[in-house]
């Protein structure tokens, strides 16, 4: 357990399986990563890779086809994967770490007004008097700048990046200390996808809050990243520093993943991967990636161990 | 650098080729209804608008949500009708087109959708997604119509073919869905495809591919371009003249190359400066962002409409005086008063 305490956030062998009329779909299969405080850790990977259900695993937000949940997740040095549902809601899911769900700014309810939505969860899991919870949410408001008057106002009288500064907002409230936001910006325009990642950083700086950022966006995600873990059919094929990794990937996906991002200021002609990602019901038991790899060789079909490279973790014959 | 090269040669051999599109003047106004009678207002979506497109070019119009930009486009598609100027297409104008004249017009143009899935019949396969508009087009051989199919979608990379007719589009991945989506834009052989947003809504990997497939059908065909992004980084592989647009005008237009190196309207400005590319640096800095948003078009601000939100506004000038078109350089157009001759 002291090896688990200095670190914020601790993932081993995480495992989330569901059971649909096809067959079991392994979309989060034995994940191993950890986060530091105030450090942002970025998720990337195509869709259908398993990137939310990570995220769902994480916080236990789980729907009810599950058909294998199990691992480890520390928060702070304790094991919160021991707690009952109840003991995890009230001890994990807001103060601990809190989720900013994709498309954020369409799931707020539209009845009622923001200030009264942002105040509630410091209301239920800080057993605070409702004046004091919209002084929170007026604070909170301050820090991903949205005008303090717009606490009155309902969702539909906000601008999609004003709503999604909301939603952030809402999972500030209660100041946990890690914040799991799923694909931020996905909908948003250029210039408020960048003033959401400046409030982001500032919140950062400020707050001392951790990220976990999970996102497809390899270009926005380095706005935000500390490290970077790369994710493939429903595991983690790369994790390393963000300046170690951006200019140089190891891992064969990661590199074609960074060699397929269009840039403005080089001129580089992207190159896409060929093929598409495996079924998550019938994955090989070999490398994941192979099929679709060009730098395959003999042992690519076994199953590839996690090799520590210069502090960086690659799953890839080619290092081993 | 040999991307830029290619771009201004084309630039400089574009006087000869012929003028496929013609947009002029165009204003594009939605009325707003006070219970249902009297004019509150306008929605000005397209305010005086005007350009040539010429045959074989690809153009990018780039701009946020809410510019103006799909309004535009669905005019030129004949779509909306405009409220002044025209859209002239090959010599003729399209809003005084009749029935036959517009039939005709559609098999000159071809649209890619933003979405693929939502602009998939789904109840349709690919058969007769792709054969319903050559039965409108008139083409009664049914053999001429499957061989057109069958060429369309092995241009689209779609193959084996057969596997793929009967296919919903459900059973079909995002980049399959999309390259189903070109196919139909394809079928009818058009001179012209608009494209609106056709890869935002797919992954990092496949869109990279399927804008080398748009790129390489552009070329083989000889096809006139219309993309309509808001994405900066994508636009270099495609275009050779971007249009930036805001608040329903034109703002900046130029060969890319030069937008790119050389950008002149602070909005662009802003738009390359909020575009990221992948490095850890970034992290480390904040963005400048303009403040505020993008302004109503129903009440438009006096003068400049990017004003509000410009750093370097001209006091008395830019928030009274509409800024007319400035060529500070050859073929580059900047509609701000920083340029004025």
């Amino acid at each position: 357990m002291a090896t688990n305490s200095d670190k914020l956030l601790r993932v081993e062998n995480l495992v989330l399986h569901f059971r649909t009329t096809v067959g079991v779909v392994q979309a989060v299969d034995g994940i191993d990563f950890s986060l530091d405080s105030n450090r942002a850790v970025v998720i990337l990977g195509e869709s259908g890779c398993g990137k939310t259900s990570l995220a769902k695993a994480i916080l236990r937000l789980l729907p009810r086809n599950v058909a294998k949940y199990s691992g480890k997740v520390y928060l702070n040095g304790t094991d919160v994967m021991a707690f009952n549902d109840e003991e995890f809601r009230q001890n994990v899911r807001w103060v601990g770490m809190s989720l900013v769900p994709q498309a954020a700014m369409n799931a707020l309810n539209p009845v009622i007004r923001v200030g009264d939505q942002v105040a509630e969860p410091a209301m239920i899991h800080l057993g605070v008097k409702k004046e004091e919870a919209l002084n929170l949410a007026r604070q909170m408001f301050q820090h991903v700048g949205v005008p303090e008057d717009f606490l009155a106002r309902y969702p539909f009288e906000l601008s999609g990046g004003m709503r999604q500064r909301v939603a952030i907002a809402m999972a500030l409230v209660t100041s946990p200390s890690l914040i799991v936001l799923d694909e931020p910006t996905s909908a948003l325009d250029l210039l408020t996808q960048a003033n959401i990642f400046n409030v982001l950083k500032r919140i950062k700086k400020e707050l001392g809050t951790s990220f976990i950022l999970i996102t497809h966006d390899i270009a926005t995600s380095s706005e935000l990243a500390d490290e970077v873990a790369i994710m493939y059919a429903g595991q983690i094929v790369e994790t390393a520093h963000a300046k170690d990794f951006f200019p140089a990937p190891l891992h064969p996906y990661a590199q074609m993943l960074m060699a397929s991002v269009p840039r403005l200021r080089a001129d580089q002609d992207p190159e896409f991967i060929t093929g598409q990602p495996p079924s998550l019901i019938n994955l090989p038991t070999f490398c994941r990636f192979a099929p679709r790899c060009p730098k395959r060789f003999g042992k690519c079909d076994q199953d590839p161990p996690v090799v520590e490279k210069d502090g960086r973790k690659v799953k890839c014959w080619l290092y081993a | 650098m040999a991307q830029t090269q290619t771009v201004q040669t084309t630039n400089t051999a574009q006087d000869t080729r012929k003028v496929l599109l013609s947009i002029q003047n165009l204003r594009v106004w939605f009325e707003l209804r006070r219970f249902g009678f009297g004019i509150a207002g306008y929605v000005r979506a397209v305010d005086d608008v005007s350009f040539d497109l010429h045959t074989g070019e690809a153009i990018a119009v780039v701009g946020e949500s809410g510019c103006g930009k799909s309004s535009l486009m669905k005019t030129v598609l004949g779509l909306y009708r405009p409220r002044e100027g025209k859209v002239v297409f090959d010599g003729q104008v399209i809003s005084e087109m009749g029935r036959k004249g517009l039939n005709w017009y559609r098999s000159q143009v071809g649209y890619i959708q933003q979405d693929p899935y939502g602009a998939l019949p789904p109840f349709m396969n690919v058969l007769r997604i792709l054969d319903e508009p050559l039965v409108i087009g008139g083409i009664r051989n049914k053999e001429e119509r499957m061989a057109r199919i069958h060429k369309v979608l092995n241009e689209v990379k779609m193959y084996p073919v057969e596997d793929f007719l009967p296919k919903f589009p459900h059973m079909l991945s995002g980049g399959q869905q999309q390259r189903t989506v070109i196919a139909r834009a394809m079928i009818r052989d058009p001179k012209l495809i608009v494209a609106d947003e056709p890869v935002s809504m797919l992954d990092a990997s496949v869109r990279v591919e399927i804008l080398k497939l748009l790129r390489g059908l552009q070329e083989t065909h000889n096809l006139s371009f219309i993309y309509i992004t808001h994405d900066l980084s994508t636009v270099k592989y495609f275009s050779e003249r971007i249009f930036v647009m805001y608040a329903g005008k034109l703002v900046e237009k130029g060969p890319i190359g030069q937008i790119l190196k050389n950008p002149l309207h602070p909005y662009t400005f802003a738009l390359m400066a909020a575009t990221s590319d992948p490095d850890a640096r970034n992290a480390e800095t904040y963005k400048e962002v303009p403040p505020g948003e993008p302004p109503s078009l129903v009440k438009p601000p006096a003068g400049c409409r990017f004003h509000p939100r410009c750093s370097r506004i001209i006091k008395g000038l830019c928030d009274q005086q509409e800024p007319p078109e400035f060529e500070p350089e050859p073929n580059h157009q900047v509609q701000c008063w920083l340029y004025k001759q």
